[in-house]
């Protein structure tokens, strides 16, 4: 239970070293080791999607994934796609579509969304309910989530609220 | 979306009712928010419950010498460490850590604060209990019958607690009645599932005043109580609400999760914080109070409702929280949705060894609309009237006041109704399913009505349900509003700051929120009752106007105007008249404080509601304003597999007046999905005491590609004392989902079911004549 490993990847395009226990999961790391704490835990079981992120390209539940397993691959979270193109068209069409509402889910749904845009671009609906299938949210009924990552799917026509963010 | 314009005219204005983006949604859609799982305080320690293993047991011994020895464990606590505890929560017959007896399998034996969660739960694992099981009451019946054993000492026939109502004769009522029925429903146990896990962190400062951290929906209602429990006075807790993962009234109580951790803390000296797994989420918060309801009722040839009979056992669990007291909210539905002159409601809950029930969203509103619309349904079918005719024939009007008091000064209802029938074709859509029930098609479809009346103006249920307001005004024109409500991810901060901008002549840039301290706050009753938007609303309105009066009247004194020709807009003093700009808003601010006037605007408002307490007989007019809703559901049925799907939801809602259309939307589609699960998918399965599905894979939310069309028209009935003329609405979009699903499976297949949830399994045995309807249990 006590080994230790040591892992290399690439976190949000920026090489990591570090050590770890052999049984860490990727979210423990990523929380509790990294401080990135955007990746959320909902469940622990892979069920609810709150801390998805992205490998080498692939949604994925870090709750399910060793630490150790990250080695040589790269990883997304939401601090890093965020911040990219796609992040900020789909934080945006989140924001003022109204899809958020606790605010818990909306991370991982944020990354499970860029992954579906980068792999369906122009998305129907049936496609993006499919696609956000395996993450969960209590407050919005997703009908909202939806709409912000159609709206998303076309780039500069998510006009859904005014107010926005603060300035 | 679609509005239905009302004789109340809508005045113009520039905010209300337009799409307000959340002011927090930025930072929750970039992981920038830090919930409470997020806080890591330096020094803190993490802390695990050790939880019963057994579901009624003697404890005989608790051994924590193994777990006090491995290195990292800071403390290992049981009952017998706080002598000093007392009981908490509603009925206040509930220890945080249990002493001689365990009576569900929730129940907190021991706990560990340690350097890190890992330890912790290694050191839960070397804690050994020797328990002495005892016989299990997990069903009603058996804890009412005679001779049972006592859960609670001096809890005869373990009676938890009990409601009766009565109004006019029911006897009278029955025996002018033309036709009556009677029949049984069950309501089953679903929970809250928060997407964020219930947490708490707590530290004590040398003198001994605490600081919280907790997810908590009351904050100034859990001073008090936290201040009993450390027998300290409440002036020296402070709370802090970090944003929290959703609440949907889970968090109204306090729960022993929170004591303990304050426990740990007070004998540690450190910081220690406490999150739970989801497995403990769904074993050890509450759920919904499941019922058994008997509900008989009758009306005249002409369709006039007579009278109204109801009976509820509700199984208690082991422990009282507010699922004991929905009853208030039960029989608002039962005595007031529609006119009945007769009416009788006797319920009792009862103590058993299951999972105890809290406040969840709608508060027994979907238990007991469920009874009374499938009932509206059959008579209105035996009477050959249809069921919309039959509804309206009986729906509330504006300015009734009904025999349980309840004072309906704006009233939708018939609006509600039939915008929600004639949008959703119901009439025409109803008697073509019914004419396929001899079709061969497997495959059937249905639509089905059903109405709710919920309090829409708060409810006073406190010594005072209001809510108080700060608002500064800096030397920039920039505002902080401070208020005692809380946001609860419902989106109160936004629609608090465009109510505030509204009077202001503000855009929503110029606000900030802080709402979640109660060093800083003023009062607040808390979040729940759908009463945020209407009583903060109202309080932040009330302080926002005072600092335009002090503003107005400045400007007024300055450039000889009268004050009521003037006013603020665009950031700006301005000429009522001509729109005239006179000052720019932050520069005559600053002229306030930095000359010899020496000024601040900082105004304070307390608003309480005029509703009143009900008296002992619970007759009163509870709310100052009353919501109003019909949802019409329509489905497929597979009558090969019992597969329910929700195809549609047109839903007509009273609301008062639009404020933050996104943010109401939201709203309500977040309602009617809680109510789909209610309805089809949602069951917390437990089964002698144990909660036999206590994750996501069993436990079965609605996901996305589930979710029904969604039909929303909004009944602008301007109300009266509403702030800018809106009604709450959080609660309502939940309540009338699973009733009119019902009434929809019945349209679809001519098989009326009694209990919940319409899973393909209930619903293939009770298609194919495989199961039985629900039955009355005299005993309970």
């Amino acid at each position: 239970m006590s080994a230790s490993c040591e892992v290399a990847f690439t976190l949000n395009g920026v090489k990591r070293e570090l050590t770890v226990p052999a049984g860490m999961s990727t979210l423990e790391m990523l929380r509790e080791r990294l401080g990135l704490t955007g990746t959320k835990y909902g469940c622990g079981e892979g069920e609810c999607g709150a801390c998805t992120i992205l490998l080498d390209g692939v949604t994925v539940n870090a709750c399910l994934m060793f630490a150790v397993d990250c080695d040589g691959r790269e990883l997304m979270t939401i601090e890093g796609v965020s911040v990219s193109e796609t992040g900020e068209r789909l934080r945006d069409a989140f924001v003022e579509q109204g899809a958020v509402q606790c605010g818990f889910c909306t991370p991982g749904l944020m990354v499970q969304a860029s992954h579906v845009i980068a792999h369906h671009p122009g998305a129907d609906e049936a496609t993006i309910r499919r696609g956000i299938e395996g993450n969960l949210c209590r407050c919005t009924g997703y009908r909202k989530i939806i709409d912000a990552i159609a709206a998303a799917t076309k780039p500069g026509t998510n006009r859904g609220a005014q107010g926005a963010s603060h300035a | 979306m679609h509005d239905v314009a009302k004789a109340r005219p809508v005045p113009a204005s520039t905010l209300i009712g337009k799409r307000i983006a959340k002011m927090d949604a930025p930072d929750k859609a970039s992981g920038k928010t830090r919930y409470i799982q997020d806080l890591e305080l330096p020094g803190a320690l993490h802390a695990k419950i050790l939880r019963s293993t057994e579901v009624h047991a003697r404890i005989v011994s608790i051994d924590t010498r193994a777990a006090k020895a491995l290195p990292g464990v800071h403390a290992v606590i049981t009952a017998a460490d706080v002598p000093w505890q007392r009981p908490i929560g509603v009925g206040k017959d509930h220890l945080p850590l249990k002493t001689d007896c365990v009576r569900s399998l929730r129940d907190e034996v021991a706990a560990v604060a340690a350097d890190s969660e890992a330890i912790a739960e290694a050191a839960l694992k070397l804690i050994k209990v020797t328990y002495a099981p005892l016989p299990l009451l997990v069903n009603t019946s058996d804890a009412a019958a005679p001779g049972a054993a006592l859960l609670h000492e001096g809890r005869a026939g373990n009676v938890a607690m009990t409601f009766d109502y009565a109004q006019g004769d029911v006897v009278k009522g029955e025996a002018e009645s033309d036709l009556v029925i009677e029949d049984v429903f069950r309501l089953h146990y679903v929970t809250h599932c928060c997407m964020g896990v219930s947490g708490v962190i707590a530290e004590f400062d040398p003198g001994g005043n605490l600081l919280l951290y907790s997810n908590t929906q009351v904050p100034f209602l859990h001073k008090r109580e936290f201040a009993e429990l450390l027998g300290i006075d409440p002036g020296r807790i402070r709370i802090i609400q970090p944003p929290i993962g959703g609440g949907f009234g889970s968090k109204l109580d306090i729960y022993p999760f929170e004591p303990i951790a304050i426990f740990l803390a007070k004998i540690t000296r450190r910081p220690v914080k406490l999150v739970f797994t989801r497995e403990e989420e769904f074993v050890a918060s509450p759920t919904r109070q499941p019922v058994l309801l008997k509900l008989r009722s009758g009306c005249r040839k002409d369709g006039t409702l007579t009278f109204r009979t109801v009976d509820t056992v509700h199984d208690n669990g082991a422990y009282t929280s507010w699922g004991a007291t929905t009853p208030f909210v039960m029989m608002q539905t039962i005595s007031s949705l529609y006119r009945v002159p007769h009416c009788k409601y006797q319920t009792k809950a009862i103590y058993t060894n299951n999972p105890y029930a809290g406040s969840f969203r709608g508060y027994g509103n979907l238990q007991a609309t469920f009874a009374v619309e499938a009932h509206m349904d059959k008579l209105a079918e035996a009477l050959g009237i249809d069921g919309l005719s039959f509804r309206l024939k009986n729906a509330q009007d504006p300015g009734e006041v009904t025999p349980q008091g309840m004072h309906f000064k704006s009233c939708g209802f018939k609006e509600c109704l039939s915008t929600a029938a004639a949008r959703s074709d119901f009439l025409r859509r109803q008697a073509e399913y019914r004419a396929r029930w001899t079709d061969p098609n497997p495959v059937k479809r249905g639509i089905g009505m059903a109405s709710m009346l919920h309090v829409g103006g708060g409810a006073k249920i406190y010594p005072s349900d209001g809510c108080g307001t700060i608002l500064k005004l800096d030397d920039f024109a920039h505002v902080t509003l401070i208020t005692g409500a809380s946001e609860i991810g419902q989106g109160s901060e936004t629609v608090l700051s465009q109510l505030v901008c509204e009077e202001l002549g503000l855009p929503m840039s110029a606000v900030t929120v802080i709402n979640n301290d109660t060093d800083i706050t003023p009062w607040d009753v808390g979040v729940h009752a759908s009463r945020t938007t209407f009583i903060a609303g109202n309080s932040a309105i009330g302080a926002a106007r005072k600092a335009k009066a002090k503003m107005l009247a400045a400007a007024a004194a300055k450039t000889g105007i009268a004050q009521d020709a003037l006013e603020l807009s665009g950031g700006c003093i301005v000429k009522k008249d001509s729109g005239e700009r006179l000052f720019e808003l932050g520069k005559f601010l600053r002229g306030l404080h930095f000359s010899e006037l020496a000024e601040l605007v900082m105004t304070t408002h307390y608003y309480e509601p005029p509703s009143k307490h009900q008296d002992k007989d619970f007759h009163g007019d509870v709310s100052a304003a009353y919501a109003w809703a019909t949802q019409v559901c329509e489905v497929e049925v597979d009558t090969e597999t019992g597969i329910v799907r929700l195809l549609k939801v047109t839903g007509a809602h009273d609301v008062g007046r639009v404020l933050n259309r996104l943010g109401i939307e939201g709203q309500i589609e977040g309602g009617i999905v809680m109510g789909q699960g209610y309805a089809i998918t949602e069951n917390l399965m437990v089964e002698a005491g144990v909660v036999r599905n206590p994750n996501f894979r069993d436990y079965k939310l609605i996901t996305a590609p589930e979710i029904p069309e969604m039909d929303i028209s909004f009944i602008e009935t301007m109300d009266g004392e509403g702030p800018q003329g809106a009604k709450g609405v959080g609660e309502a979009p939940a309540i009338c989902i699973a009733a009119a699903v019902a009434n929809a499976i019945y349209n679809a297949t001519g098989v009326r079911l009694y209990a919940l949830p319409f899973s393909p399994e209930n619903v293939y045995r009770a298609l194919h004549g495989a199961s039985q309807p629900p039955v009355w249990s005299s005993a309970a």
